[in-house]
C-alpha cells in the first residue's frame, strides 16, 4: 500500500466553505491515536474517498464519547463528555454519522438521543456492506484473499449489543475467500476482553486472559485472517495471535482494511 | 364429611400461607426504586408470550429445552387435574369432570402421558446434577442450600407424579373390580397394576392415600416456592414482561447526574425540585430498582449466564449467577430484619462489600453474554453497572489505572494521554 495521501476534510473547513457533508466520520480515540487503529481509519477514509461520498471529520474538535467512563461507573464524566459532544455535533447540524468503533457507535446511537443528540448512526461495516450491495465498491483485486480462510470476530457492542451480525459478513462475502465461523460466534460470540473499560486496566486475577481464551477459537477455526470491526478487538486479538505457535500465519485485519485491499486502495 | 372439612382446612391454610409469603416478597421487591417500564405494552406482551410462555430462548440447548418443556407442559396441563381434585375435595365428589365423557378420557390419558414425560425429564435432570455433575451446576455460589433446593424440587416432582399415577392405577383396578364408576383412560398407569395390592380395601386405601399425597404435596410445593429458586415458574412472566426493550448495549442515562451536569455546564440551570437526591449508584438492595429485585427472585440458578461469562471462563471471581443470588439473599436478609427489628433497623451490612466484592464487579467486560444467555431475560449486567457507579461516584474506589483514564478524558478528551491537537495526525501522510 502506498502512503496515505488523501486530504481529509474537517467539518470546520466545510462550514467555512458553506458546504455540509453527507456523513460525518466519527473517528474515535483509538482510531485517532492508536497506531494500529490509525491504519484502519486511513483505510476507511480511502474507501470514503474512493466511492466519492462527501464526508468530513471533526478533527481536533472531536473528543471521547464518554463510553469507557460510563462503563466504569463514572456517569458524571460520561454525561459531561456527551453534552459537549452533542453541542458540537448539533452546532454543525450533523444528521448522519459513521464510525469504525462499535463503542462510539453504541453510545452515540443509543445513549445520546436522551441527552439531546439525535443522529442516524451506522457502523463502518454497515456502510461498506451497503456500498458493496449498491455496486459502488467492487472487488477489484481478487488475488489477495482468494481461497484465504477468514473468520469474523463479533464485537460485543456491535453484535449482541446492537444486533448487527450480517453487515460485516456481507462485506467479507464479497471476497473470493473461504469464510469460516468460530464455534462461539454471533449471539454466542466471546468477548475479546476489552469492553467495559477493561481496555484501560489490568485484568483481575484469573487463570488466563480473555483474549487468550478467544485465540483458542481462532486456532480451532484454522483461519489465516481474523477479521475485526472494533479497535479494541484489534488490540486484543493482535496480542492474542502473538501467542499462537505459527503466529506469522495469522493476521488480524479490520473489515475496512480488507475492503480497501480488495479494491486496490 | 370429615374428609371434606380436613380438605377445606388444608386448602385454606395452603392459600393463606402462600398469600402471606407472596406479599412479603412483593413488599421486598418494592423496597427497590421504582422505574417506569410500562411503555410499549404490545411489544412487552409479545416478549412475555415468546420468551416466558413460548420458551424461545431455551432452544439454545435443544435437549434441555425438550426435557424442560415436558415438565413445563406437565405443570400447566396437570393443573386441570388439580382443579378437579380441589373441587372433588371440597364437594366430596369423585372425579367430578366425568360428565365430559370421552373428552374426559382424553384429558386423563394426556395427563398420564405428561406425567410419564415429566418423570423421564426429572430423572434426566437428577442425573445431570447428581451423576453427570454438569459443570454449569457448580461454582462458588452453588453452596449446600442451592444444591439441596434443586434436588428438593426434583424429588417433590417425582413424588407428585408417582402419587398421581398410583392413584390412577388403583382407581382403574377398582373400576375393574366394580368398586368405582368406570371413568377415564389410563394409558400409563394400567401398567402399574403389578405393584398394587389385590384386596379392594387396600386398593381404596392406596387410592385415597395417593390422592391426599398428591394434593397435599401440591399445597406444600406451592408454599415451598417462596423460599426456592423454583419461584421462576411464576415470576418468569413478569420478569420477561418488564425486561429492557432497548438494545442490550444501551445503558440508562442517570437522571440524577443529568441535573448536576446541566447545572455545571449552565450556571443558570435550576434543577427540578423533584430531582432524585439519593446517592449515585447502588450500594445495597434498596438502591437497585424494583425490576432488578424482581429479577433476583426470578433467577432459577441454571448457570447459563456464568457458563458464557468471559471473566468466569478465564477464572475470575465474577459469576453473573452469583450477582443474582447475592441480591436475593441480601434482599431476604433485609426483609427479615424489617420483620423482626423494624423498618429503621440498620444491620450495617450492604450488598456491595458484604455479598459482592469489588473484585467481582471490576472483572466484568459488559459484553452482555449473560443477558443473552438468560432464558428469561434477567439482566445481571445492570446490577454490576449500578454497583460500579456507587464504587466510583460515591466511594472514589476505582483502580488507579481507571482513575488515570478518567483524568485523561477530562483533560485531553481521550482515555489515553495524547494531546487533543494530535487528533488528526492520522490524516497527515503517515507511512503505512
Amino acid at each position: 500500500m502506498s502512503n496515505f495521501d488523501i486530504k481529509v476534510p474537517t467539518m470546520a473547513e466545510m462550514m467555512a466553505k458553506g458546504e455540509s457533508p453527507e456523513i460525518l466520520f466519527w473517528v474515535g480515540c483509538a482510531g485517532s491515536y492508536d497506531e494500529r487503529a490509525q491504519r484502519v481509519t486511513q483505510a476507511f477514509a480511502k474507501i470514503l474517498t474512493h466511492v466519492g461520498i462527501k464526508y468530513a471529520v471533526l478533527g481536533t474538535e472531536e473528543s471521547c464519547t464518554g463510553d469507557p467512563a460510563k462503563r466504569a461507573g463514572n456517569e458524571f464524566l460520561f454525561q459531561m463528555q456527551a453534552m459537549v459532544a452533542i453541542e458540537t455535533l448539533n452546532s454543525y447540524q450533523v444528521k448522519k454519522i459513521v464510525t469504525a468503533c462499535p463503542h462510539c457507535f453504541n453510545t452515540i446511537k443509543n445513549e445520546y438521543p436522551q441527552l439531546g443528540g439525535n443522529y442516524e448512526v451506522i457502523h463502518h461495516t454497515q456502510l461498506i456492506a451497503n456500498l458493496i450491495a449498491d455496486g459502488k465498491l467492487k472487488t477489484e483485486n481478487n488475488e489477495t484473499f482468494k481461497g484465504k480462510r477468514i473468520t469474523f470476530h463479533d464485537p460485543c457492542y456491535l453484535g449482541r449489543g446492537n444486533n448487527v451480525y450480517e453487515a460485516p459478513r456481507l462485506a467479507l462475502e464479497a471476497l473470493d475467500a473461504d469464510l469460516v465461523e468460530m464455534k462461539r460466534c454471533k449471539q454466542n460470540g466471546l468477548c475479546c476482553g476489552a469492553g467495559g473499560a477493561q481496555m484501560f486496566k489490568e485484568p483481575e486475577k484469573g487463570i488466563k486472559d480473555i483474549n487468550i481464551e478467544r485465540i483458542d477459537d481462532v486456532k480451532e477455526s484454522k483461519a489465516a485472517i481474523v477479521a475485526v470491526g472494533c479497535p479494541f478487538c484489534m488490540t486484543m486479538m493482535s496480542d492474542g495471535v502473538k501467542q499462537l505457535e505459527n503466529n506469522a500465519n495469522t493476521t488480524v485485519l479490520d473489515i475496512a482494511e480488507i475492503t480497501a485491499m480488495a479494491n486496490n486502495l | 364429611m370429615v374428609a371434606q372439612i380436613l380438605f377445606l382446612i388444608a386448602f385454606v391454610i395452603a392459600i393463606a400461607l402462600f398469600y402471606k409469603n407472596a406479599k412479603k416478597i412483593l413488599r421486598n421487591i418494592k423496597l427497590g426504586k421504582s422505574i417506569y417500564r410500562s411503555d410499549n405494552k404490545r411489544q412487552r406482551w409479545l416478549m412475555m408470550f415468546k420468551v416466558a410462555f413460548g420458551q424461545s430462548k431455551m432452544t439454545v440447548k435443544p435437549i434441555a429445552a425438550l426435557l424442560h418443556f415436558f415438565v413445563y407442559a406437565g405443570f400447566i396441563i396437570i393443573n386441570i387435574e388439580v382443579l378437579e381434585i380441589v373441587i372433588d375435595g371440597l364437594l366430596g365428589t369423585h372425579r367430578i369432570f366425568l360428565f365430559l365423557g370421552s373428552f374426559y378420557n382424553f384429558l386423563i390419558g394426556s395427563f398420564e402421558f405428561l406425567a410419564l414425560l415429566v418423570l423421564v425429564a426429572v430423572f434426566a435432570f437428577l442425573a445431570r446434577r447428581l451423576v453427570l455433575k454438569l459443570k454449569r451446576f457448580s461454582g462458588v455460589e452453588m453452596t449446600a442450600w442451592p444444591k439441596k433446593d434443586a434436588t428438593n424440587i426434583l424429588v417433590i416432582e417425582v413424588i407428585l407424579m408417582f402419587a398421581f399415577l398410583t392413584m390412577n392405577s388403583s382407581d382403574l383396578k377398582l373400576q375393574q373390580l366394580g368398586h368405582y364408576p368406570l371413568a377415564g383412560w389410563f394409558p400409563v398407569s394400567q401398567y402399574l397394576h403389578f405393584m398394587l395390592p389385590t384386596s379392594a380395601q387396600a386398593l381404596i386405601f392406596l387410592e385415597r392415600f395417593c390422592w391426599w399425597l398428591h394434593i397435599l404435596g401440591i399445597f406444600a410445593f406451592l408454599n415451598y416456592l417462596p423460599f426456592s429458586k423454583h419461584l421462576h415458574i411464576i415470576l418468569a412472566f413478569p420478569t420477561t414482561w418488564y425486561a429492557k426493550l432497548q438494545p442490550m448495549a444501551e445503558l440508562d442515562n442517570m437522571a440524577s447526574v443529568n441535573n448536576e451536569v446541566k447545572a455545571m455546564l449552565n450556571p443558570s440551570f435550576i434543577p427540578p425540585a423533584t430531582a432524585d437526591t439519593t446517592k449515585f449508584g447502588a450500594k445495597d438492595v434498596h438502591d437497585l430498582h424494583q425490576i432488578q429485585l424482581l429479577n433476583a427472585y426470578t433467577c432459577t440458578e441454571c448457570g447459563r449466564c456464568t457458563e458464557v461469562c468471559p471473566a468466569n471462563i478465564t477464572g475470575k471471581l465474577l459469576s453473573p449467577r452469583k450477582i443474582m443470588m447475592d441480591t436475593r439473599d441480601r434482599l431476604e436478609e433485609v426483609g427479615k430484619n424489617i420483620d423482626s427489628k423494624g423498618v429503621d433497623f440498620n444491620d450495617g451490612k450492604s450488598l456491595l462489600g458484604d455479598y459482592i466484592s469489588p473484585e467481582e464487579i471490576w472483572a466484568c467486560t459488559t459484553c452482555n453474554a449473560c443477558v443473552q444467555a438468560c432464558p428469561i431475560n434477567i439482566d445481571p449486567l445492570s446490577i454490576i453497572i449500578d454497583l460500579r457507579r456507587y464504587a466510583v461516584m460515591e466511594q472514589s474506589q476505582a483502580a488507579n489505572s481507571l482513575n488515570n483514564m478518567f483524568a485523561n478524558i477530562e483533560n485531553n478528551g481521550a482515555p489515553w494521554k495524547y494531546s487533543p491537537a494530535d487528533r488528526l495526525n492520522w490524516a497527515n501522510n503517515l507511512p503505512n
